[in-house]
C-alpha cells in the first residue's frame, strides 16, 4: 500500500502531461512488485529447489533444517527410480488412470452439456443446480461420502448388490452375499471407484463449459443441418464439434493435467499412503519423501519426473490459450 | 405435440433426472446420514430419508473432545484463520497487480500475463517437498502461518488473472474525471476504483477461500501438532482411519462442505470463463 500513498504526494499530478506520463511509468512495476515477489518465492523458487533436491541424498529432516550436510549424488536418485520396476507400474497406473478418467469425464461432461442445452428452462435449471453440487463439493468430503457409499457392511452400494436377485448376482459376479466384500482390495476395483469419484467431481466443469460454448453457437446452424436430414450424431461431429474445437482442446488438456496428479481422492480412498499397488506418481513421490524412513531426494526426483510430463501437456495448453486470446 | 416429439421430450427429461440424481445424490446422502440415528445408519435396509431425524451426531462432534482439550470447533477455527488470512493477503496483492495489468501499458505486461498462465500449471503436488524445506528453514513448521504463506502463493495467480477483468471493466473515464477534479491517485483508487471493483474482489476472494479451505496435502505435511490441525487434516486423522463412525463423519463432512457449496454457488458463473480463459482450479 505504501507505493500508492507515496505516489500522489509527488508534485507530478500537477505537472505537464508529458512529464507526468514519464513519471507514471514506474508505478505499474511497483504495483506488481508484491505479486512478483510472492510468485517467485513461493512457486518459482520451490520449483527450482525441487530440481536441486533431486540431486542430493536427503534422508534426514535435519538436513532440511541446514544442520547437516547435503551429499551430492548426481543422477543416482533418478537411476534408482528408473531401475526399479515398481516405478513403471506406477507410471503405467498413472497414465492409464489419466487416459480413462479424461475420456470418461469428457464423454459424460459433453453429453450432459448437450442435454442441458436441449432441456426446457426449468428442467435445465434444476439439473444444472444438481450438477453444480457435485462440482462444489470439496474433494475431501466428496471422497469420504463415496467411501461411505461403498462401505462393506452398511454402504448403499453393498446393499444394492445384496438386493440383486441371488441367481442374477451369482451368474454375473459369482457371489450373492456382498456383505463384507472388500471393494477397495483389488487394484482394478480400487481404480474403478477412484475413477468414479474423480469423474463425479470433474464432469460438471466440462458440462458447464460445453454448455457455455453451445450457447455461443448460432442455433440456425443446427436447425439447418436437421432440416437437411442430419441425425444428432452427424450434427455433433459435423457442426458442433468443429465449432467448439478450441474449447474441447482446452478442456482435454486441463482435465489431463488434473487427472494426472490426483492426490486427495486417492489418499482418502486408500486411507493413507500404505497401499503401494495402487500408487500413482504424485502419491508415490509423497510417500517416498515423507513416509518413514524419509527420502526427500528420491521423492523430489519423482516429483521432477511428474513435472516434466505435465510440462509437455502444459506447453500444448499455453499455446492453445494464446491462440484463442489472439482470435478474440 | 406430435407423439414422437413427446417421447423425445420424455426421454430427455428422464436423462436429465438421472444426471441430477448421480450428481446430487452423494451430497444428499451425506446430509441424510448425518441426521440419522445410529441404529438407522447401520440397519440392514437403508431408508432414503431419515425417519427419525436427530442432531445427536452434530452434538457429539461439536461438544465432544476429539482429543483431550481439542474440539471440532478448534479445528474449524484453525481452518477459518488460515482461509481468511489467505483471502485478505491474496486479495490485497492481487488487486495491486490487477490494477497494474488492467490500467497500464508497460513493457513487461504481456510477459507477466504469460507467466501468470504458466505458473498456474506448476503441479502443486510437486512443491510439497521444497516448500517443506522452506517451512523448516523459516522455522514455521507446525504453525498456521506456514499454510497461509503456502496458500497465498497458490491462490495469487488465479486471483490476479480473474481480478484484472473486473478492473478493466471499470470505465476509465470515471478515474479521469476524478483526476481532473483534483483527486490524487490514492484518492482515485480508494474512492472510485476500489468500490467499483469490490464485487469482483468478493468473487475472487471466494475462490481463494475455497482453495485454502479445501487443501489437504500441505496441511497434512506442515502441521504435526494436533492443536493446529486444520479441518481437513483432522477429518482424515480422526475419521478417515476408523471407518465405522459414519454418523459423526457425515455430520463433520456436512459442516465442512456447506460453507463451500454456498460460496461456490455465488461465484460459479465466473469460474467457467476464468478457467477456460486459462486458469486452474485447486
Amino acid at each position: 500500500m505504501t507505493t500508492l500513498t507515496q505516489a500522489p504526494e509527488t508534485p507530478a499530478a500537477r505537472e505537464t502531461p508529458a512529464r507526468r506520463r514519464r513519471r507514471v511509468d514506474r508505478l505499474p512495476y511497483l504495483l506488481l512488485l508484491p505479486c512478483l515477489v510472492i510468485i517467485a518465492a513461493l512457486l518459482l523458487w520451490p520449483l527450482g529447489q525441487v530440481v536441486a533436491m533431486s540431486f542430493f541424498k536427503l534422508d534426514n529432516v535435519r538436513q532440511l533444517r541446514g544442520d547437516r550436510e547435503w551429499p551430492w549424488v548426481g543422477f543416482d536418485n533418478y537411476a534408482e527410480i528408473l531401475s526399479d520396476p515398481f516405478f513403471f507400474t506406477v507410471l503405467r497406473n498413472t497414465v492409464l488412470f489419466a487416459v480413462a478418467t479424461v475420456a470418461l469425464t469428457m464423454i459424460l461432461g459433453t453429453l450432459v452439456g448437450l442435454l442441458l442445452n436441449r432441456l426446457g428452462k426449468r428442467m435445465a435449471t434444476f439439473v444444472a443446480s444438481c450438477v453444480m453440487l457435485a462440482w462444489a463439493t470439496p474433494a475431501l468430503t466428496g471422497t469420504i461420502v463415496w467411501k461411505w457409499l461403498f462401505d462393506d457392511t452398511s454402504g448403499l452400494v453393498t446393499w444394492l448388490f445384496n438386493a440383486l436377485p441371488d441367481g442374477l448376482s451369482n451368474a454375473l459376479f459369482g457371489r450373492s452375499d456382498w456383505t463384507g466384500y472388500g471393494w477397495f482390495n483389488s487394484p482394478l476395483l480400487f481404480f474403478s471407484i477412484l475413477a468414479l469419484v474423480v469423474v463425479w467431481h470433474s464432469f460438471p466443469f466440462i458440462a458447464v463449459s460445453v454448455l457455455a460454448g453451445l450457447k455461443s453457437v448460432p442455433s440456425e446452424l443446427h436447425e439447418a443441418a436437421r432440416v437437411d436430414g442430419a441425425g444428432p450424431w452427424k450434427v455433433f461431429w459435423r457442426i458442433t464439434f468443429p465449432l467448439l474445437r478450441p474449447v474441447f482442446g482446452i478442456l482435454v488438456v486441463l482435465s489431463t493435467i488434473w487427472d494426472f496428479k490426483v492426490f486427495t481422492q486417492q489418499f482418502v480412498l486408500a486411507g493413507g499412503t500404505q497401499d503401494r499397488p495402487t500408487f500413482m506418481l504424485s502419491i508415490y513421490s509423497y510417500a517416498e519423501a515423507f513416509s518413514p524412513p524419509p527420502k526427500y531426494g528420491l521423492g523430489a526426483a519423482i516429483a521432477v519426473i511428474l513435472t516434466l510430463i505435465l510440462l509437455l501437456v502444459t506447453g500444448l495448453y499455453v499455446r492453445m490459450v494464446l491462440k484463442q486470446e489472439e482470435e478474440s | 405435440m406430435k407423439r414422437g416429439a413427446m417421447v423425445k421430450r420424455f426421454a430427455l427429461n428422464g436423462a436429465g433426472l438421472l444426471v441430477a440424481l448421480f450428481a446430487a445424490f452423494p451430497v444428499y446422502w451425506m446430509i441424510a446420514t448425518s441426521l440419522k440415528p445410529n441404529r438407522e445408519i447401520f440397519s440392514g435396509t437403508p431408508r432414503p430419508v431419515p425417519t427419525e431425524p436427530t442432531l445427536e451426531h452434530y452434538r457429539q462432534i461439536l461438544t465432544g473432545n476429539l482429543i483431550p482439550g481439542v474440539t471440532f470447533a478448534d479445528f474449524f477455527l484453525n481452518s477459518a484463520i488460515v482461509a481468511v488470512s489467505t483471502v485478505v493477503l491474496s486479495g490485497l496483492v492481487a488487486l495491486l497487480a490487477a490494477t497494474a495489468v488492467a490500467r497500464f501499458r508497460f513493457k513487461l505486461r504481456t510477459s507477466f500475463l504469460i507467466m501468470l498462465l504458466v505458473v498456474q500449471m506448476i503441479p502443486l503436488e510437486a512443491l510439497v517437498i521444497p516448500l517443506f524445506l522452506m517451512i523448516q528453514r523459516l522455522g514455521l513448521y507446525n504453525t498456521l502461518p506456514s499454510l497461509i504463506l503456502t496458500y497465498l502463493g497458490f491462490s495469487l495467480p488465479f486471483a490476479v488473472w480473474m481480478l484484472r477483468g473486473f478492473v478493466a471493466a471499470v470505465p476509465k473515464e470515471l478515474e479521469e474525471a476524478a483526476a481532473i477534479d483534483g483527486a490524487t491517485r490514492a484518492q482515485t483508487f480508494r474512492r472510485i476504483l476500489f468500490p467499483l471493483v469490490a464485487p469482483g474482489l468478493v468473487a475472487t476472494s471466494i475462490f481463494s477461500f475455497i482453495t485454502a479451505w479445501n487443501e489437504l496435502i500441505f496441511a497434512l505435511t506442515f502441521i504435526n501438532d494436533q492443536d493446529s490441525y486444520t479441518l481437513p487434516v483432522a477429518m482424515t486423522f480422526f475419521f478417515g482411519r476408523d471407518d465405522t463412525a459414519w454418523g459423526p463423519v457425515m455430520a463433520a463432512s456436512t459442516l465442512f462442505t456447506l460453507p463451500v457449496i454456498v460460496f461456490f454457488l455465488l461465484v460459479q458463473r465466473r469460474m467457467v470463463s476464468g478457467l477456460v480463459a486459462g486458469a486452474v482450479k485447486g
